[in-house]
């Protein structure tokens, strides 16, 4: 029988909005918030707060030394809370090590400071090869990894979730913070991109 | 494997579903390590390797979770859901989609008023 994708969606639409009505009207969830959450993420975070967090790291050692021992704690500082609750390690690209994120259980992703995650980070090929083959992977995304330089691969989980630093790229010693953070790519603190262009 | 940004919805259902979801989070419902674990779960078993399931299995084990939570039955769910599928089929194209535009609407609400003789 062939399927039509048309009707799936509107069965999807028609299910979602029942879960809406019957949340509201139990008062469980305030509309309000349901649209204050769409909009902030679907616009507003992005990936931008974890660029911040990346330039400042870059120009304040200090911070980068917090961000090293107590994540959780130096993200916060710059108001990027998580929602879940959940727990962040920063974990930092040097010349002899790569760091590339994952998570293989579903796709636990550190919203506060990335946004949503993108497709592929979810889709299960990028979610079981990483792990095991986490060079032809990253060489998939454009990325080759020398191979004197060690590759680390971190998995997330619902209570802990990883943001890779990447490493400062060199001529940029007379960038602002804020023109440092433009450089600074979602993929990049994914860990799936090493080298950011200036 | 693509490295181009896009954005993470497909659609605005999801968008819906993930929202509603983060707010039940957030008002005090559930823990989010809990509702992690069931949707990892789901997701752990066979998968388009695409991934345009993940909101179908969101949605699946969601639904679950509040009938398990007790804040919302199964049989109530179908029942809105069935409600909202005759609205939408019942809404001409162009006029705004409303729960009111069910057929079925008006004789539910008598049914909780005063009996129609």
């Amino acid at each position: 029988m062939p399927h039509d994708h048309h009707d799936d969606t509107e069965e999807m639409v028609a299910r979602v909005r029942a879960l809406e009505t019957v949340l509201v009207e139990k008062g469980l969830v305030d509309p309000a918030a349901v649209d204050a959450i769409i909009e902030t993420y679907s616009e507003k975070v992005g990936p931008k707060n974890g660029a911040a967090v990346v330039a400042r790291a870059w120009v304040d050692a200090e911070f980068a030394d917090w961000l090293a021992r107590d994540a959780t704690a130096a993200i916060h500082s710059l108001g990027f809370t998580g929602r879940q609750g959940e727990h962040m390690q920063a974990v930092f690209n040097t010349a002899g090590r790569h760091n590339v994120v994952v998570c293989t259980l579903c796709s636990c992703y550190p919203w506060a400071t990335l946004g949503l995650p993108p497709v592929w980070y979810k889709a299960p090929p990028y979610r079981s090869r990483v792990v095991i083959e986490p060079r032809a992977v990253l060489a998939e995304f454009g990325t080759v990894v020398p191979e004197d330089i060690e590759i680390r691969v971190w998995d997330s989980t619902a209570e802990l979730r990883y943001l890779v630093i990447p490493e400062r790229p060199v001529g940029t010693e007379g960038l602002a913070e804020a023109e440092l953070a433009a450089l600074v790519t979602r993929d990049s603190m994914i860990g799936v991109v090493r080298e950011l262009s200036v | 494997m693509p490295a181009s940004a896009e954005h993470p919805f497909e659609q605005p259902w999801q968008a819906q579903l993930f929202a509603l979801t983060v707010a039940l989070n957030e008002a005090g419902h559930f823990g989010w390590p809990d509702w992690a674990e069931r949707f990892s779960e789901r997701r752990a078993e066979a998968l388009r390797a695409d991934a345009s399931d993940y909101f179908d299995h969101w949605l699946d084990v969601f639904e679950g979770y509040l009938g398990e939570l007790g804040l919302a039955e199964e049989a109530e769910l179908a029942e809105m859901t069935a409600a909202w599928r005759r609205a939408a089929d019942a809404t001409p194209h162009g006029v705004v989609l409303s729960l009111e535009n069910d057929p079925l609407h008006s004789i539910s609400a008598d049914h909780s008023g005063s009996v129609q003789t």
